[in-house]
């Protein structure tokens, strides 16, 4: 009776903790003359909800610790949590005809709903943010999501990637200080395939010698490229352009045939970018359940074991390593001639850091799990940064990613929609099967 | 002499100050069931990684001739490709790849020895899928082989001690090897999975050829499967011979068939 009551007891604290933290991250900040003001108003100030209803902000947050509450307790009683549980513990291949139905049909309606998108939001702002805060995220996500999900290997210097990819466009457009190749300048469309080739040779030359190292020590070396990248692309000013950014304008996607001449605007690079999506998706899909992917399951959960029946761990970590490269630059590439101009001060570590962040939201591993929590996280950043709530400003943005990656991991470790071997890996992990570091970044102790 | 799939001469291995292995010189004839015993601590194990080129010796040369004519060298080699050239090995204490199922598990081992495929398996032409098609076959035999058919999609976590270990023999057997090396196989099992055992190893020689190599600490096990022994002690081959040579060896006696019974009963 007393053990239950307390283990509800700190159930309840905890989510009231948990909405009070909400209240006062997302409130409005203190200043000098009125230091406690930010702690108070948090709480007291009138608030409107997403234009829905006005209310004291704490009843706001009361009423959502309660209906999570709520839902937690409901999803405890059906037993949801224990059933979910053991099932990811018996299960070994899926019933294929029932999940084939429940697949399709979200693969339908996510289309529908994808088709009509550019139709429903007429301001050419949102629209492009779209592409370029959400699509563009989709692809990076999916391509770190090979890195760190499949091979288990920690990158914090995606971002360098994405740069090159940027800046070979830039250069093979002409739009660099220094001259094209050849001093031909090319659209933009054969830049891609130019852009893919050089980031995929610099994840394999940057891959080769260092994916030897263990966990951290790799995150700390792919940290120091992704810096290296940034300094360069700062104060190579002869050859980047320096912090003023590529000049004239990189030109947009164009598409002739004849005389008649297409030119890509905010809904054509929506279609365009989603359609690469999708034939990521397909490709990595494939990629996943092929021998490939499972050689990388196998070096992920037990190198040495992998060694023992002769798989190359180093040979297929810098595969995972040019291919999540390749596909950074990929997107690099084709946000620069959206945008038009390649700004370094775009490739900080916030942008490893905020893709990384995309991928563990979603579910290491999972490809429908970072293509949804890519969605949902992205989506939101674009609709705060156009209908921004009193007293928001750009950069509190990781404020919320850092808060709801310390909930994910609280509350889902495995993320928003895991993959069935992660899954398994970390409740094994819970269950004493296995080594909690293994479970992150599969390295052997 | 050129029917040695193993030839090691005058191998020793140290770590800092220890020696596991002093000038060690074995010869593994293929096509045998061959055994080391010796106490815990004796450089087993370390034979063994020294052989799959998990480990490498300071001194001396370890040959392996796995197709016949073509000797390699294996100090200086990374495990992976000891693996490729032909040796499957289990480990002490088993290593599986827990989050995959039975059957993953032996198919990820019938595959590993084909290419890269990246491309391929992108693009899915017709020769990636017939060898993925192959890749099954060969499992469903393979644990047809080993008695686990029943238990192919299981989680291999849930395994018991004895399908571990049959499922690491299903593995390593599944890359298709010259020599598998056996490190304590029965260690954690009861009795009738150690019969059941016994009869694998002899079933794998006979039926599908390949040579074997055995660390066993259960003395009823080893004599009755192997065919000729090393015995280890402190990194030294202190003698070798035929099962019956090595029970009335008086070196032997001293130093580990003495205490054979609390090492029959010992648990790993
Ligand atoms: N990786 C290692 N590092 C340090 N010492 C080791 C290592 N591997 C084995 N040894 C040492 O070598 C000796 C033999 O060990 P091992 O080969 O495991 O014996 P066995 O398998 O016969 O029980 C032991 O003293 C052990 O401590
Ligand atoms: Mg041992």
């Amino acid at each position: 009776m007393s053990t239950e009551m307390r283990v509800h007891l700190r159930r309840w604290l905890s989510f009231f903790a948990m909405a009070a933290l909400i209240a006062i991250m997302t409130g409005p900040s203190g200043s000098n003359n009125a230091p406690v003001q930010g702690l108070t108003q948090s709480f007291a100030q009138p608030y409107s909800y997403f234009g829905l209803f006005r209310a004291q902000r704490w009843m706001i947050f009361f009423t959502f610790a309660l209906v999570a509450l709520g839902l937690q307790t409901l999803w405890r009683r059906s037993g949801g949590g224990v059933r979910a549980r053991t099932a990811v513990l018996r299960q070994g291949f899926e019933a294929p005809g029932r999940r084939r139905a429940t697949v399709l049909s979200a693969v339908v309606v996510v289309a529908l709903v994808a088709l009509f998108i550019p139709h429903l939001i007429s301001n050419p702002g949102i629209q492009s943010g779209i592409v370029e805060q959400v699509l563009a995220y989709v692809i990076l996500a999916l391509g770190l999501n090979v890195v760190v999900g499949w091979a288990g290997l920690l990158d914090l210097g995606y971002v360098g990637f994405y740069a090159i990819g940027a800046y070979v466009t830039a250069w093979m457009t002409g739009r660099l200080p220094i001259a094209a190749p050849f001093h031909h300048p090319v659209s933009s469309f054969a830049a891609i395939p130019v852009a893919i080739v050089f980031t995929m040779l610099a994840g394999v030359i940057l891959g080769a010698p260092t994916l030897r190292l263990r966990g951290d020590y790799l995150a700390i070396v792919t940290l120091g490229f992704g810096e290296i990248i940034l300094v360069f692309s700062n104060n190579l000013t002869n050859v980047t352009g320096g912090s003023q950014g590529t000049n004239p304008y990189i030109p947009s996607f164009t598409f002739r045939i004849g005389g008649l001449k297409y030119l890509f605007g905010n809904v054509g690079y929506y279609f365009l970018v989603a359609g690469f999506v999708v034939v990521t998706i397909v490709l990595f899909r494939l990629l996943e359940h092929s021998r490939v992917g499972r050689a990388w399951t196998a070096i992920r959960e037990d190198e040495v074991a992998a060694e023992s029946i002769g798989i190359n761990p180093l040979k297929y970590k810098v595969m995972a390593f040019a291919i999540g490269a390749s596909v950074s630059g990929f997107a690099g590439a084709v946000t620069a001639s959206q945008i038009g101009v390649v700004y370094p001060s775009t490739f900080s570590l916030y942008f490893s850091v905020n893709v990384l962040t995309l991928v563990i939201f979603g579910g290491m591993g999972s490809i429908v799990g970072v293509i949804f929590g890519s969605i949902l996280v992205q989506g939101i950043a674009v609709y705060l940064r156009f209908y921004p709530p009193s007293g928001y400003q750009a950069s509190d943005l990781y404020m919320y990613l850092g808060a709801l990656l310390i909930m994910m991991m609280i509350y889902r470790p495995a993320g928003l929609i895991p993959s069935r071997r992660r899954r398994r890996e970390i409740y094994q992990a819970e269950d004493g099967i296995g080594h909690e570091g293994d479970v992150l970044l599969g390295e052997q102790s | 002499m050129s029917d040695l799939v193993f030839d090691v001469k005058n191998i020793t291995l140290r770590f800092g100050g220890v020696v596991s292995l002093n000038d060690v010189t074995m010869e593994h004839r293929r096509g045998e069931i061959l055994a080391v015993i010796g106490p815990n601590g004796a450089g087993k194990t370390s034979l063994f990684n020294s052989l799959t080129g998990v480990y490498r010796p300071q001194e001396g040369t370890i040959t392996l001739n796995a197709r016949e004519g073509h000797p390699i060298s294996v100090i200086g080699r990374g495990a992976y490709r000891i693996a490729s050239a032909g040796v499957a090995r289990t480990f002490q204490a088993s290593r599986m790849f827990s989050a995959l199922t039975t059957f993953e598990n032996v198919k990820i081992g019938a595959e590993s020895h084909k290419g890269l495929g990246a491309v391929g398996a992108m693009v899915r032409g017709p020769a990636t899928r017939r060898g993925e098609r192959e890749s099954d076959q060969k499992t469903f035999e393979l644990l047809e082989f080993v008695g686990l058919k029943d238990q192919a999609n299981t989680l291999s976590a849930s395994l018991s001690y004895g399908a571990r270990r049959r499922l690491e023999i299903a593995r390593g057997l599944a890359t298709n090897p010259v020599a598998l090396l056996l490190d304590e196989p029965a260690a954690g099992t009861n009795p009738a999975e150690k019969l059941e055992l016994a009869n694998l190893i002899r079933r794998v020689r006979d039926e599908l050829g390949v040579t074997i190599l055995l660390i066993e600490h259960d003395m009823k096990l080893v004599m009755s499967v192997a065919e000729r022994l090393y015995v280890l002690n402190f990194g030294s081959v202190i003698a070798t011979g035929s099962p019956a040579e090595i029970r009335s060896n008086q070196a032997v006696i001293d130093a580990y068939l003495g205490s054979s019974e609390t090492q029959t009963s010992e648990a790993s």
